[in-house]
């Protein structure tokens, strides 16, 4: 997989905020019955974390694992550990009603560092960002500006994010010009 | 003369001075001057003409609801028109023009429309212009369309930037005044999280001029002390430049930052749009003091008295030497007393009430002022300035008893609080009698998301005009707003408040009360929208009873002040007229935003380059070096064509048409949606969600499925293959991918929630490519890594394996007809694979193709497009799809539709072929046939529409597709198309599969 | 512009995540079915000044559909419900008749 590339290939913006194109990330949907023991497991034994609770995100040695919806988890994992993640998955749910699949080409992730981070993404998305609110390890799927994302939380006050590669430069462009030097509200 | 006085001026900063140019001439000001204060301390009275009758206009009130001194700010990019100098801060270079005016602000030819105003009565827009007819197109038009509007519109791209920032909060408090300061002071000391807005530089409101004693402190100290205790609260941020604007539904408001307008070298965005949710609102938006209705009201010079005594207070500057108040009320008092302190002159109050003898006249009679009550004046002398007014009886008609010299009138009608906010969102009013004026109702406030009033008032705006009894109503609503936003306010002691006790005022509506048509033609009650007493008296007289109608017939509070100073006046004339009490005739509808707010800050970021989102395929980048000529499909852009040096459009396309029938050609496809389907259930569910039946396709197949509504009509068509017996991958349209895996989830979660199905977009995992053309197998053999024969892949199978050294998914799927591998890789390696097809095709002529070359192929074929043959309307079985809707299965989505009788006439329009007669022309898109014969309305008899027109170079002939009524049954017929006024085009009914009927070419 | 909250992902969000989708609990007729009923499903909807059934999709969120119960007139909303019922659950009934007495109940 040497020629799989990334929507920007890991370009980067220094605004108030960073913005940094993430690169290829292993993401599979896995899609099922969360509640099941079977499922539980599976999820374990590939990135070593068992199923977040509701809009919450868990990130180890072994990968991550995202809360999406009810019946909906994304595991992050290499990029090139991907397939062999779905398969081994697939494996270990073969007699569960499930769905599970490769969706890191589908994807583009950015970085969002940086003090004022929070406000970055407050100026598109309809969400309460502010520290009481907002923590690490919170996930929350909603828009930034026209898209849909999904973005987290992590421990030093940064943000991943997460939306479609198809508008991955837009995105870009829309968090670039948001973290400008100077343009941050000071509110949150 | 207005001038800059010696001392005073709590806000400017005489230590700075800055420059600034109003129409090319350059003035001094201080900073913290706004452009008004700062046009007045340099003798600039006349600032603009008025709308419609073009008089001389100046400065009449110091804030936001100013209706006549709006001026054209800046020049080229950063040009704005229709600005108020009174909420503009003044800036090192900035540049203002005068507006409505020709050829100049002093000489003005438009102001002859001042001498014949009988011309331009209420509702003269439906009267005047009425006849003779030719003259509306030929005179008036132009005529108006010259006059009309104050500023000019700008020329030029906007310079400056503009977001949006959403914020969340416990408590908002809209107002920095003494009720906002002291309301967030209770609020914020609860632990609530609080936010205030001021909109101007400025926290204390008019607590800043009018001094009070509070808690035996000077009013000063309590305002400085109350901001240090705010600022000393982690949980409370005080914004100012801020503006509430509107608020909304379920605790939604709309706060307008303006961030850089007084410092536009500042690399912040211009403005911030705060879209704020809270919990509950505080409106602390104060009041707003009413001019008084008598001649002349309108000759710069003639201002709020409230306003007279901020330009003195707050920016140390006299509007003038000489000051004649005319109030019906105590409150101006204080102007007449600040400007004889000032050393100024103010030659008599006129006081409208029989008598005034609370402690404010009685203070200003000590002062030796003249104070006379029981007049008024019945008219202001001047034109570009006032230079007098002729005294009268208020109880009278008019006769003047003595001319009084004089360069200010400072005029108080009484104040109206500023309820705007509070009825955005549908808080009701009260009128209050003695007042006369509107005040909310805390009984009727605006309902949020649990049916509880979410909006408090707080101070003046309340309508508790006084100090005292405002702070007390500011700290309780402070309170309450921390309690019903579950926090606990601490105790706090009532706040003891010392200011004069006032009189009541006397509702004043027109002056003198007897005035006579002469006068009241020169009684402005609309300053902007040039609408007098007379107006308004007109359209009672002419049976206008609402307030609503009234409204827009006479425009009164139609500008862009929307009637700040102009309504309450306006509907008591209203009133008057009709003989009905004020409460009857009731209040129009406040509409946010308060005050207009730029359009660049409603856009946000969303221009230029991030005005929308456009969907980019894999291939995007090398594509957009390559020439392609890009046109949006759906959200998507995809290459047109591929144009080449010398080419015309057209050239390529029928280049790019005719390599692909003879040679090999690619195209991408990643755009195609593709949904994944899965579970013990899948089968079944694609049953109901296709026409055709899904359930028997075999593993490792192709079928090309249609999807209806409920309603029966076509809206979603593409090839489902079959992974696994429980696993399916449904493509879609390309505009199609996210409706129609929403539909399925609706089906799914809404209607057969008990089936175990699974499903997932993933349109963007893959890029897909068409190797396409008699030679796009000998392509593929070389990529190598597959056996691609006919045996091992026929045309409708699919498998997985390696090409190219690539994971891939080749499809035998064709929509051009021709020999034709759709293969979906890994999005990530989709340029990969692209460029290692086309340097595996160089030997066989290999290039890529656009939609354009897709859709003349496709339309050679008969092949039907979503959305060209497809409206909304149009069933499978017009289309000649009837095959593919299934006769076996129980039901399907949209079969109980199909089952109306009159889907089944004969007479529907049904999908036919067109050949011109000429085979060079080529139909227009959409034209009309028709059968010869009107219809009732005189119209063409109508019988069908082309749906898709292309000239075919493989045919060398022009062909269409049309829907024609009872279309099946025409075949052999011509028919006629009136293309334009002079020119038909005639065609020929076939079969719309034009090219290799029998499908030999992609069945090999 | 309202404020929901969705009963699948827990998340109180503003109107711009959400599509709506019309009136709740039709009950579908499909292939064989009369005339009327099928004309009803399709095309007669409720519109009351008041309380109200309604459809709605998290759909900048968690994907999934559910139910609000919502005034028409004051925009009150009086609680949500996931979409997997054909009649408003039991506690949905009871909030609307604590603040609508005069409510005739869900038909």
């Amino acid at each position: 997989m040497s020629n799989a590339v990334s929507i920007l290939n890991g370009a980067s913006s220094n605004g108030a905020v960073k913005i940094t194109e993430a690169g290829l990330r292993g993401m599979i949907t896995l899609r099922g019955d969360l509640s099941s023991t079977a499922l539980k497991d599976a999820v374990k034994s590939v990135v070593g974390l068992t199923p977040p609770s509701e809009r919450k995100v868990k990130s180890g040695k072994g990968g991550g694992v995202a809360w999406m919806s009810s019946d909906e988890l994304l595991l992050l994992v290499d990029y090139d550990k991907a397939d062999a993640t779905v398969a081994k998955l697939s494996k270990a749910l073969a007699g569960e009603h499930h769905m599970v699949v490769n969706v890191s080409d589908a994807r583009a992730v950015f970085l969002i560092e940086g003090q004022g981070a929070r406000e970055v993404l407050a100026k598109g998305a309809p969400v309460d960002l502010s520290p009481e609110a907002f923590g690490a390890g919170d996930l929350r799927r909603s828009r930034i500006g026209q898209l849909a994302a999904a973005f987290w939380m992590t421990e030093d006050e940064s943000f991943e994010l997460v939306c479609f590669r198809s508008v991955g430069a837009f995105m870009f462009d829309w968090l670039s010009n948001a973290a400008r030097e100077g343009s941050l509200p000071e509110f949150l | 003369m207005s001038t800059r006085l010696a001392s005073g001026g709590s806000v400017i900063d005489r230590e700075t001075t800055v420059s600034f140019t109003f129409n090319g001439k350059q003035f001094m000001a201080h900073a913290g001057d706004t452009l008004a204060s700062a046009l007045l301390a340099n003798g600039q009275t006349l600032v603009g003409r008025s709308f419609k009758y073009h008089r001389p206009r100046g400065i009449m009130a110091s804030g936001a609801e100013e209706p006549n001194a709006l001026v054209n700010m800046g020049q080229g990019d950063r040009f704005e028109p229709n600005q108020r100098t009174t909420t503009t801060e003044v800036f090192e270079g900035l540049t203002a023009t005068s507006q409505n005016h020709w050829p100049s602000l002093e000489f003005d030819i438009g102001a002859i429309n001042n001498k014949v105003p009988r011309l331009l009565p209420a509702g003269f827009y439906y009267k005047t212009f009425m006849k003779p007819q030719w003259a509306w197109k030929h005179l008036f038009e132009p005529i108006i369309r010259q006059s009309a509007g104050l500023g000019s519109a700008p020329k030029e791209a906007d310079a400056d930037r503009y977001e949006y920032f959403y914020a969340y909060v416990n408590v908002l408090i809209v107002g920095g005044g003494m009720a906002g300061l002291a309301a967030a002071r209770e609020a914020g000391a609860s632990g609530a999280k609080v936010l205030l807005m001021e909109q101007t530089a400025n926290l204390g409101g008019r607590l800043s001029v009018d001094s009070a004693s509070i808690d035996g402190k000077p009013s000063d100290d309590w305002i400085a002390e109350t901001i240090t205790e705010l600022e000393a609260m982690e949980n409370v941020t005080i914004r100012t430049r801020m503006m509430g604007s509107g608020v909304f539904d379920h605790g939604y408001a709309m706060g307008y930052e303006r961030i850089t307008d007084h410092a536009p070298d500042d690399i912040a965005p211009r403005h911030r749009l705060w879209r704020i949710r809270a919990k509950r609102i505080v409106t602390a938006t104060g009041a707003l003091e009413r001019p008084l209705s008598f001649a002349g009201n309108d000759i710069p010079g003639v201002m709020l008295a409230s306003a007279v005594r901020d330009y003195a207070s707050l920016f140390g500057v006299s509007a003038g030497d000489r000051t004649v108040v005319v109030t019906n009320n105590d409150d101006a008092y204080r102007t007449a007393i600040t400007m004889k302190n000032a050393g100024l002159e103010v030659p008599v109050i006129l006081d409208a009430r029989p008598e005034a003898n609370r402690p404010l006249p009685t203070e200003a009679r000590a002062l030796g002022i003249r104070v006379e009550t029981g007049k008024g004046i019945a008219k202001v002398k001047g034109y570009k300035s006032v230079t007098g007014v002729e005294i009268c009886s208020q109880a009278g008609e008019g006769t003047p008893l003595e001319t009084i010299p004089c360069d200010v009138v400072a005029m108080s009608g009484g104040w109206s609080p500023v309820v705007h906010l509070w009825s955005h969102c549908g808080g009701k009013l009260n009128w209050d009698e003695a007042n006369a004026m509107f005040s909310p109702d805390p009984t009727r406030p605006p309902l949020g998301a649990d049916g509880n009033g979410f909006v408090l008032t707080a101070g003046t705006a309340s309508g508790d005009l006084a100090t005292a009894p405002a702070l007390q109503n500011a700290i309780a609503a402070g309170r309450q707003a921390a309690i019903e936003a579950g926090f606990t306010p601490t105790e706090s002691a009532a706040a003891l408040v010392e200011s004069p006790p006032e009189e009541p005022m006397l509702p004043v509506w027109s002056m003198p009360q007897g005035a006579p048509y002469k006068l009241r033609s020169k009684s402005w009650l609309d300053f902007q929208n040039d609408v007098k007493v007379s107006d308004v008296r007109l359209a009672a007289q002419e049976g206008y009873e609402s307030v609503e109608h009234t409204k827009r017939y006479t425009t009164i509070g139609m500008a862009t002040d929307q009637g700040k100073l102009s309504n309450i006046n306006g509907l008591a004339v209203l009133a008057d007229s009709l003989n009905a009490p004020i409460p009857n005739v009731g209040t129009t509808t406040f509409r946010p935003p308060y005050t207009p707010i730029s359009l660049g800050s409603i856009a946000g970021e969303a221009r230029g380059p991030l005005f929308k989102p456009t969907r980019k395929s894999p291939i995007d980048t090398w594509q957009d070096a390559n020439n392609a000529v890009w046109e949006p499909v759906a959200d998507w852009r995809r290459p047109y064509t591929y144009r080449r040096d010398g080419e015309t459009t057209a050239q390529a396309v029928t280049r790019e048409i005719n390599n692909t029938r003879t040679g090999a050609s690619i195209l991408d496809a990643s755009t195609l949606g593709k949904i994944l389907v899965k579970g013990p259930d899948a089968a079944k569910f694609l049953d109901l969600i296709y026409t055709n039946m899904m359930s028997s396709l075999k593993v490792g197949k192709c079928r090309y499925g249609l999807m209806c509504t409920e309603n029966g009509f076509l809206f979603d068509d593409g090839v489902v293959a079959r992974l696994s017996e429980d696993e399916f991958l449904c493509h879609t349209t390309s505009g199609g991918s996210d409706n129609v895996h929403g539909w399925m989830e609706e089906w799914l979660q809404t209607e057969w929630w008990d089936f175990k199905v699974y499903t997932t977009n993933v349109t963007e995992q893959f890029a897909q490519i068409a190797v396409v053309g008699p030679n796009a197998r000998k392509v593929l053999e070389k990529l190598g890594g597959m056996d691609v024969s006919s045996e091992a892949l026929p045309f409708m199978g699919f498998t997985d394996g390696i090409l190219a050294g690539i994971q891939s998914r080749p499809f035998r799927i064709s929509f051009s007809g021709e020999l034709s591998y759709e293969i979906a890789v890994p999005a990530a390696q989709g340029q990969a694979f692209w460029d290692k097809i086309l340097e595996a095709g160089e030997e066989f002529g290999i290039m890529p193709y656009g939609t354009e070359a897709l859709h003349v192929m496709r339309a050679e074929k008969g092949f039907i497009m979503i959305g060209d043959e497809t409206d909304g309307t149009v069933i499978p079985q017009d289309l000649k799809l009837g095959w593919a809707v299934s006769k076996k299965k129980e039901d399907f989505i949209g079969k109980r539709a199909q089952e109306r009788n009159f889907l089944e006439r004969e007479d529907r329009k049904q999908l036919v072929g067109l050949l011109t007669e000429n085979p060079q022309d080529v139909l227009p898109d959409g034209a009309h046939a028709v059968e010869g014969g009107k219809n009732r309305y005189g119209q063409e008899n109508m019988i069908g529409h082309v749906t898709s027109t292309y000239f075919s170079p493989t045919l060398n002939h022009s062909i269409a597709m049309a829907l024609i009524k009872g279309g099946s049954k025409r075949m052999g017929e011509v028919l006629t198309f009136p293309v334009s006024d002079n020119k038909t085009i005639k065609a020929t009914v076939v079969d719309p599969v034009f090219y290799d009927k029998e499908g030999a070419r992609q069945n090999v | 512009m309202l404020m929901l909250k969705c009963p699948n992902c827990g998340v109180t969000a503003e109107e711009t995540e959400f599509a709506p989708g019309g009136e709740a609990h039709l009950t579908r007729y499909s292939s064989g079915s009369e005339d009327q009923a099928f004309t009803d499903y399709l095309f007669a909807r409720k519109n009351p000044r008041g309380v109200h059934f309604e459809r709605w999709r998290h759909a900048f969120g968690c994907g999934k559909w559910f139910h609000a119960a919502r005034c028409t007139a004051t925009l009150e909303v009086f609680g949500t419900y996931t979409a997997q019922t054909s009649t408003p659950p039991d506690d949905i009934i009871a909030a609307i008749k604590a603040k609508r007495p005069e409510w005739e109940g869900f038909k």
